[in-house]
């Protein structure tokens, strides 16, 4: 790694300084736009305690649900769950530890984390159980509640394009949470479908400019489907 | 008798006015999607990041980069935009999308809607839709109007924990449709062949009305 290549080789590399007890703030929705390679490295690593920031966690033998096999991760923060048995087994016992937010306010608490925002006022969730003991303002007579931003000591991305320098492109609904959990990690590393050279990205075009990327990896991605539904045959 | 599920998503789909940005559930409200009435265009928002949501793929046109927010494998219309979830739920929460269908479980007389958590079974959250709830313009909630063992589903006061407060005005229900106004149910129609004695029966609170309630026409 030299000046603004942040190209690293392995995953070994890319993941480096990950220890026990530390936010990971990872995109993708479902198993759409997830960092795979990333995914599978913090398993091999056997890093512990961990709490994870995503929309979602995986299913079973896929995606963040890899990381349960060995009970690597404490707590999850995500809007919506139990697409494992898993995770439903691991949350019963008591062994995780789950915090439900709503979607759009688990991706404002990322992007505001990463824009240096401590926390924001919103309506979703108040009257609600994710409103309870969170402090309450009223602006133009209607009450809102008080949400504190996150920040993660990772995040990881999968990108469908990246160049060296780390700016990013992402490829359709892959785009989902990638975009703002780039902006909330004290590191953030890149997954990439293709890592292509600086002059290749229309500047214009890049979804996530590389200031806020540390590392970028080349990933080789399986791409599972969830629900696989084709059109019927007319 | 009551309506089938398509019977209500058609109702549904006559509440569409041409140029709606519309947002539907997973369940019946997707299906409103299947009846929107003849020169009326409606663009289909789905919360994971795509404004202008087409039909499922064929087999070539499977992609894994392409699902909704129910994780389906679809499809862009031309004309659409996709973007980050933090730019969805601006979209959302900041009023933009004029129509949200939505099931729930229960809804209540101040319009408080319950419809992502039933206590002492697994809770799996609430995805977007207390974001939805807080946000959209317009809200129509579909639902049974009893549930499987005979219960209202509408009633004085939600039982279960709330998915938002005061945000509730329409509701299409197998019987009929009712608005929420001033602290009751006005019924506005009902459901072909079903009486109004029925319905209100069938309501767990005040139900409004006056004079000839008419048929649904769908």
């Amino acid at each position: 790694m030299s000046g603004f290549d942040k190209v690293v080789s392995s995953y070994s590399e890319a993941m480096e300084g990950l220890q026990d007890g530390m936010t990971i703030i990872a995109g993708g929705f479902g198993l759409c736009g997830i960092p795979e390679g990333l995914i599978a490295q913090i398993k091999t690593m056997g890093t512990r305690n961990l709490t994870v920031v995503s929309n979602n966690c995986g299913v079973d033998d896929f995606g963040l649900g890899i990381l349960l096999e060995d009970k690597q991760i404490s707590k999850m923060v995500s809007s919506y769950v139990g697409e494992n048995a898993l995770f439903e087994q691991q949350l019963l016992s008591g062994e995780l530890e789950v915090e439900l937010t709503p979607q759009g306010t688990l991706a404002e608490k990322m992007r505001a984390g990463g824009a240096g925002i401590p926390a924001f006022y919103t309506a979703t969730g108040y009257g609600t159980p994710v409103g309870e003991g969170k402090e309450t303002k009223v602006f133009d007579g209607r009450p809102y509640i008080l949400e504190e931003s996150i920040r993660g000591d990772f995040a990881i991305v999968r990108a469908w394009k990246a160049d060296k320098y780390g700016n990013c492109i992402y490829r359709h609904t892959a785009q989902n949470f990638n975009p703002m959990a780039a902006t909330a990690g004290k590191i953030t590393v890149v997954e990439a479908e293709e890592i292509v050279e600086p002059s290749e990205l229309e500047p214009s075009q890049i979804h996530t400019p590389g200031i806020y990327v540390n590392r970028v990896i080349q990933g080789s991605f399986e791409k599972r489907i969830e629900r696989r539904v084709v059109a019927k045959e007319a | 008798m009551a309506l089938t599920r398509d019977q209500i998503a058609k109702r549904v789909a006559k509440e569409f006015k041409d140029g709606d940005y519309v947002n539907l559930g997973i369940g019946i409200p997707t299906l409103a999607a299947n009846f929107v009435p003849k020169g009326i265009s409606v663009m289909l928002q789905s919360e994971n990041g795509l404004l202008g949501m087409g039909p499922n793929p064929t087999e070539a046109q499977l992609d894994a980069d392409m699902i909704n927010a129910g994780k389906e494998t679809v499809t862009a219309i031309t004309g659409a935009s996709i973007f980050s979830s933090a730019e969805s739920f601006a979209m959302i929460r900041g009023g933009h999308v004029d129509f949200t269908v939505l099931g729930a479980f229960e809804v209540d007389v101040q319009g408080n809607i319950a419809s992502w958590m039933i206590p002492g079974k697994l809770i799996k959250g609430m995805g977007g839709a207390m974001d939805l709830v807080a946000g959209a313009k317009n809200i129509i909630v579909t639902m049974t109007h009893t549930d499987k063992h005979g219960n209202p589903k509408l009633l004085q006061e939600c039982t279960l924990p709330l998915t938002g407060v005061n945000c509730i005005t329409s509701i299409i229900t197998d019987l009929a449709v009712m608005e929420v106004s001033n602290g009751a149910f006005v019924l506005k129609e009902r459901a072909p062949g079903v009486s109004v004695e029925e319905i209100v029966e069938k309501t767990g609170a005040e139900v409004v009305y006056s004079g000839d309630i008419p048929e649904m026409t769908f």
